[in-house]
């Protein structure tokens, strides 16, 4: 199965056919037009789609006989019924006729989001069992996972293996080792794929607003709570939720969060009703989760429950041989990012980089060479360009961040704001310095 | 210096500091001037009484139909009722990879549902919404990613939750859009 969902829209009605036709490419879909069921099933003879969106009332063969014709050729095929005029009756034939759905025109927005969510969720599954039938299994979108060293081939390998099932998983590893990359390779190569991967940063709110985040709220369950709110958990429907720093939530909600585990339902902060969620977890720590259960402040069961399978990230410096290729791809990324050519880095850089300890891991390496590329001579990267030693540290630049705002504010005022000339002197491109002045919020002095 | 623009025309009577603002949000994001206009058209046109609302596929199609050749975008901005055939409203439309949308405050004032008016709200939504519909006409479609501005959105609490701005996977989509143009 491709990653993209096709719809035919069958349907008399030239401007009901544009509208769905717009809505559903926006939404990245494949989508084809037919005018009627005899055009249609010409269609369907070269090709097959894997949801079909008719309408009943058409001239010459009318929906449902359309319908019970491609169910004779597919009976996978998911036909969904649509009509301006309800009725139970037609309802009923159509649905007994083994059609998806029946709806009446127009539709809730939300209505026709969540039942080609829905559809498109059962072909997931039918996808997925045929997939695991098969023998060869790699991996797609790993191409941020960078490493030939035997730990990070291990760790590939355990990706590949869980994400063949749903089953929930604690990376651990230390702070900047990728945690976050790997829970993305994990549900970009499962069949969860098609719906979206929704993280959380558990560290980073406080009780109650972690609460509201996962959960949503009710309008009016708190002061401030003036509409409704979905929570990450609804959001993650049919998808994964990535909860990071997951050993810093308080007690309370490792009791919720168990609860939402075992049975796949919550409500919302302030509701009443019970909102159901399929959704994979995946968790990231750097602390060690079973000493933190030994001493008591974390849950056991919880523990047992999330730690189904456990991935050990291992940190960069028990991976020496992995800095060069590591390198490269920062190079290339931030060059390509600046609209710059890729340059090359000095060997004795190179070889100063693989004794370093490296305590912030791989987001150390990759902020090292992104300050390099900045601040070099743009030709290559050279050691003196890597902050390793203390002679290295320039004491009037705090970070990164403030270095290269500095740089291009005072390009931008050299250059009067003129930002074509600005652009050509920085030596990146339009768009990328109006993204500079927007992330730093430079304005002129007026 | 580049001397393409993006057009916002108003439609509904929007005060000239409301635009101005749009106007802003839509040049850091995009990275064009914008040209705000003001101009009038006989609603009763596209005015649909089986529905009570305006035809949003007609408003569209005016609107592109009378696109400057200097504008590289242009959107609509009304104060009615939107809808097209299919959907029971909508908050905005445009041409995906086109030159024009249409984007409506009626549905995302706070009175509609019941609750205090609050201006600085319905600016915040309105700019997501103008936002959302010039990503269409740079070529993106709906992104999965929470808070980014293409994430689809069906209740005015969606838009509440998204961003004013693009995800880097988008930004980097639109990237070849914008320097194409």
């Amino acid at each position: 199965m491709t990653d993209i969902f096709s719809i035919l829209i069958v349907d008399d009605e030239a401007s009901v056919r544009d509208s769905l036709y717009s809505w559903f490419i926006e939404d990245g879909y494949e989508v084809v037009c037919a005018e009627n069921a005899k055009i249609a099933l010409e269609i369907l003879e070269s090709r097959n789609f894997d949801i079909i969106l008719a309408d009943i009332k058409m001239p010459g063969m009318d929906g449902l006989e359309m319908h019970r014709r491609i169910k004779a050729l597919n009976k996978d095929a998911i036909v969904i019924i649509m009509t301006a005029f309800a009725s139970v009756d037609t309802a009923v034939r159509a649905l007994k006729d083994g059609a998806y759905d029946y709806v009446t025109k127009p539709f809730d927005p939300d209505d026709l989001s969540h039942l080609i969510r829905n559809a498109t969720k059962q072909l997931s599954l039918q996808a997925e069992n045929e997939s695991l039938k098969e023998k060869a299994v790699y991996l797609e979108n790993v191409e941020d996972l960078i490493g030939n060293s035997e730990a990070m081939q291990k760790v590939l390998k355990e990706v590949a293996n869980v994400a063949q099932s749903s089953s929930s998983v604690i990376i651990t590893g230390e702070s900047g080792t990728g945690k976050e990359l790997i829970a993305r390779a994990i549900h970009s190569n499962s069949s969860r794929k098609f719906f979206p991967i929704v993280s959380v940063h558990c560290g980073a709110l406080s009780e109650s607003l972690l609460e509201s985040e996962l959960f949503g709220h009710e309008k009016g369950a708190f002061t401030g709570a003036m509409f409704n709110r979905k929570g990450r958990f609804e959001m993650a429907d049919g998808g994964t939720i990535f909860l990071d720093e997951i050993a810093t939530i308080s007690t309370k909600m490792q009791i919720e969060l168990l609860r939402v585990l075992e049975s796949k339902s919550f409500m919302r902060v302030g509701g009443n009703k019970e909102i159901s969620s399929d959704f994979r977890v995946i968790c990231a720590t750097n602390r060690d989760l079973k000493k933190l259960v030994e001493n008591g402040t974390f849950r056991e069961d919880l523990y047992y429950r999330l730690n189904v399978v456990n991935i050990i990230v291992p940190p960069l410096r028990e991976r020496f041989e992995d800095i060069p290729p590591l390198v490269d791809h920062f190079i290339k990324k931030y060059c390509t990012a600046m609209s710059r050519d890729v340059i090359p880095i000095d060997p004795a850089a190179i070889k100063r980089l693989q004794e370093f300890e490296f305590p912030g891991n791989v987001r150390e390496l990759e902020n090292m060479i992104e300050r390099a590329i900045v601040i070099g001579n743009g030709k290559e990267i050279r050691l003196k360009d890597l902050p390793l030693g203390k002679d290295m540290i320039d004491n009037t630049v705090e970070s990164l961040d403030d270095l290269e705002k500095k740089h291009v504010l005072q390009i931008l005022i050299k250059y009067d704001w003129n930002i074509s000339r600005a652009a050509k002197a920085l030596k990146v491109d339009r768009v990328t310095l109006y993204n500079k002045i927007k992330k730093h919020d430079l304005k002129p002095k007026s | 210096m580049n001397k393409q623009y993006i057009t916002i025309i108003s439609y509904g009577h929007f005060e000239r500091d409301f635009l101005t603002k749009i106007a802003e949000s839509v040049f850091h994001e995009y990275g064009y001037t914008v040209v705000i206009e003001e101009n009038h058209l006989d609603m009763t046109e596209y005015y649909d009484p089986s529905r009570r609302q305006y035809d949003g596929n007609k408003l569209l199609t005016e609107i592109n139909a009378h696109c400057q050749a200097e504008a590289i975008k242009t959107v609509g901005l009304f104060s009615v009722d939107l809808f097209i055939p299919i959907l029971t409203y909508i908050f905005g439309q445009a041409f995906l990879h086109g030159r024009s949308g249409i984007a409506s405050v009626y549905r995302l004032r706070n009175e509609l549902y019941g609750m205090q008016q609050n201006n600085e709200l319905l600016l915040a939504r309105f700019v997501k919404v103008v936002l959302h519909e010039l990503g269409h006409n740079f070529g993106l479609k709906h992104c999965h990613s929470p808070g980014c501005v293409m994430l689809s959105s069906t209740y005015v609490e969606d838009i509440d939750q998204k961003n004013a701005g693009l995800c880097p996977q988008c930004r980097i989509e639109i990237g070849d859009s914008i320097l194409s143009v």
